[in-house]
């Protein structure tokens, strides 16, 4: 472990969602034909033929119109070797990308080859398409191009010239909606300043730092203050009372909540802080906190304490008088 | 050296929905693009670089959607530009496309700006929890509701303020027929009604979460003048500050207030209430609308929402603004900033049909964005600029 890695903290974080695509009419009719085991390549106006059918030719600009069926069949150009899969790559063991000229198209299209080895796969080779049996008319529909069941050295032609006439295949595409999971899986790292007042936090401190510049005190601190641009240094412990500047109450329920509404979301400006941070007001009715209102921190009990701000469970109201607003009108 | 003279002379958008699910990303664009080059009387043949923005990717969930967009952006063999300044993007990106222009790099640059909110969820995409912090965020309606409440505060406005703002734009959207929100019933009282999301701010009171773009045309002074209605760029401005700050102003920011002045010293404005005829102001939650008056100097700290109040920011008020029905009728997020811009050259240009204000010779577009720490805006005339 390096020095700095020492000094720092950090945690995974994986953020994931189901994206819904709307695919417009063109790749909807290429999605279309995918679920009838079949390919629609788009033919542009300077004559190229290719999988996936592009929305907009890129030499007149116009909307793609034009769509012919290509047999599953095509030639390897060029390919790469997966010897170590990741997550969501088509297969979990040793494969092949393949850029595969279609027959009947001008251009290459990209898939998985299933082969042993990269001694089983050369430019100039003959692949065709293995269907997935069920099909929902997503490129996962193509499970891999394969080696040809049956002899076959001969690139065919289209298969239909007229896609709308070809059995089977939608005329207009029926657009629907594709979903597609995203997933992201990543190491947020805290800054040497912030990750000291993380571990502060785990002995139940509240440890603020002074700019050496401006002097004021930034909780957490700041690996640069915003206004000078240099490390926060001098040490300041803070009490854990400090006053709610300005607040709202969340009644709004959303994806990934991890408090249940309704709550007050507070900014608490800690007694001997220049910066208010955000924080829970709990211990009071949601209609009863104020701007001004005096609070102090309530703390989780001491064995479920860790390296964060979580460990302060919410902040209560003292029952001092409000803070006149004069004292704190310049953190708004 | 001066800038050379540019101008607006091509402005298309795509009616704005919550969901366009019958177009993809690159077809939404290319409905506000078409329309926009239609209106320029231009052909892509015509355009010599692409200028694109966007809010945060995580919205569609595509990392650099510039790169699969640029052949149907028309941009193969072009300069293609994306720019990225979180909810002001759509201004930046304007501002960015006419500086190529301004420069005398390029003749004729197209620009677009787009969200497909539709295929995510923005309030999730803004609220991901990071470690060891409280996880107490709640969009962009929990970032802005505290500083909502501040302003209340500090201004003692009353608190049906909110509501006017919000019955102005969306009877304002009655007469855009690309606005997605067609709500001929709001009132004062039924905004005022309506639950409360994010005290101090209401359902009615917040923007739609919506699909949609648009499209600039923006050219040099020779292209320009060939053409029957420019709207003539006299000031552009981006200005950035700190999220955060030891008392940082989060109601009235400073780099808001730097912005306007720049930018009025620029298109020789002294009194932007008299001087303005039109502002198209970016408004995500009603009361930004008295705050924004007050940052851009139209009103005194303090006062935006009497102006607000006397019905001063009307369509036949001192100030229209917003009169298109604004970002409360209409928030495709990267979109919003170039529709405010866009907006503001149609008033210019006489071309905003029904929501048309007579006789606007200067009109303003603003966009912020982030936790109010980007500002984009620019002045555009009938005429061209005198210096």
């Amino acid at each position: 472990m390096s020095p700095s890695e020492a000094r720092t903290l950090s945690a995974p974080v994986r953020v994931s969602f189901d994206y819904t695509r709307s695919v417009g009419p063109v790749l909807g009719r290429f999605f279309d034909g995918l679920r009838e085991g079949r390919l629609l390549a788009g033919r542009t106006g300077d004559g190229q033929v290719i999988v996936p059918p592009p929305e907009f030719d890129p030499v007149s600009h116009d909307a793609v119109t034009d769509f012919v069926e290509v047999p599953d069949t095509g030639t390897v150009v060029s390919w790469s070797w997966v010897p170590e899969p990741v997550e969501g790559q088509p297969f979990d063991r040793p494969f092949a990308w393949v850029l595969v000229q279609l027959d009947g198209t001008t251009g290459p299209f990209l898939h998985a080859l299933d082969v042993a080895g990269p001694d089983e796969v050369e430019v100039g080779q003959r692949v065709q398409v293995r269907w997935r049996d069920e099909r929902v008319g997503a490129i996962t529909d193509i499970v891999c191009f394969e080696e040809p069941v049956e002899a076959d050295d001969e690139p065919r032609g289209v298969v239909a010239d007229d896609a709308d006439a070809a059995p089977g295949v939608a005329a207009g595409g029926d657009a629907t909606p594709l979903i597609t999971p995203v997933n992201l899986a990543y190491t947020y790292a805290a800054s040497p300043e912030e990750s000291a007042f993380f571990r502060g936090l785990q002995e139940g401190r509240i440890l603020g730092q002074r700019c050496p510049a401006c002097g004021k005190v930034y909780v957490p601190p700041r690996g640069a203050c915003p206004v000078d641009g240099v490390p926060t240094t001098d040490e300041v412990e803070l009490a854990g009372t400090g006053t709610v500047t300005t607040f709202c109450i969340v009644n709004v329920p959303f994806m990934g909540q991890k408090i249940k509404p309704p709550y007050v979301s507070a900014y608490v400006l800690l007694d001997g802080a220049d910066i208010a941070f955000l924080h829970l007001i709990l211990d009071v009715p949601a209609e009863e906190v104020r701007m001004g209102m005096r609070v102090e921190a309530v703390w989780r009990p001491r064995d479920e304490w860790g390296t964060t701000v979580e460990n302060i469970s919410h902040f209560a109201p003292t029952g001092e008088p409000d803070a006149d607003f004069e004292s704190y009108k310049v953190h708004l | 050296m001066s800038k050379q003279p540019a101008a607006v002379i091509g402005v298309g958008q795509t009616h704005h929905r919550a969901k366009r699910d019958d177009v993809s990303m690159a077809g939404l664009c290319r409905e506000a693009i078409d329309r926009a080059l239609a209106d320029a009387n231009l052909g892509f043949d015509d355009i010599d670089a692409i200028v694109v923005g966007k809010a945060p990717d995580l919205f569609e969930g595509v990392m650099m959607p510039e790169l699969f967009l640029a052949e149907a952006l028309g941009a193969a063999g072009k300069p293609l530009l994306r720019v990225h300044t979180a909810g002001s993007v759509g201004g930046s990106t304007a501002i960015v496309a006419a500086s190529l222009v301004q420069s005398g790099v390029h003749k004729r640059v197209l620009t677009v700006a787009f969200e497909k909110q539709s295929e995510s969820n923005a309030m999730w995409a803004l609220s991901v929890p990071l470690p060891f912090i409280m996880p107490v965020h709640a969009g962009a309606g929990g970032y802005f509701a505290p500083h909502v409440r501040s302003y209340i505060r500090r201004s003692n406005a009353p608190s049906h303020i909110g509501a006017v703002v919000a019955a102005k734009d969306r009877q304002n959207a009655l007469k855009n027929p690309y606005a997605h929100l067609h709500n001929k019933d709001t009132t004062v009282e039924s905004v005022l009604a309506s639950q409360m999301l994010w005290d101090p701010i209401r359902y009615d009171e917040t923007c739609p979460s919506s699909d949609g773009a648009c499209a600039l045309v923006i050219a040099d002074g020779d292209t320009a003048n060939a053409t029957e209605s420019p709207a003539w760029i006299h000031g552009t401005v981006m200005r950035s500050e700190p999220t955060t700050a030891a008392e940082r102003d989060q109601v009235n920011p400073q780099a808001g207030r730097d912005a306007a002045a720049y930018l009025y010293r620029q298109a020789g404005i002294t009194d932007p209430l008299k001087q303005i005829d039109a502002a198209e102001i970016y408004v995500p939650f009603s009361w930004f609308e008295p705050m924004w008056m007050e940052n851009l100097g139209f009103a005194e700290e303090g006062q935006g929402w009497q102006l607000t109040e006397s019905g001063g920011t009307a369509m036949d008020g001192v100030l229209p603004v917003n009169c298109s029905g604004g970002v409360l009728s209409s928030n495709p997020i990267g979109a919003s900033g170039m529709l405010r811009f866009a907006e503001a050259a149609l008033q210019v240009r006489g071309q905003a049909g029904e929501h048309q204000v007579d006789g606007v010779r200067r009109a303003l577009g603003h966009a912020y964005g982030g936790g109010s720490q980007f500002f984009a805006m620019w002045v555009v005339g009938a005429e061209p600029p005198a210096h």
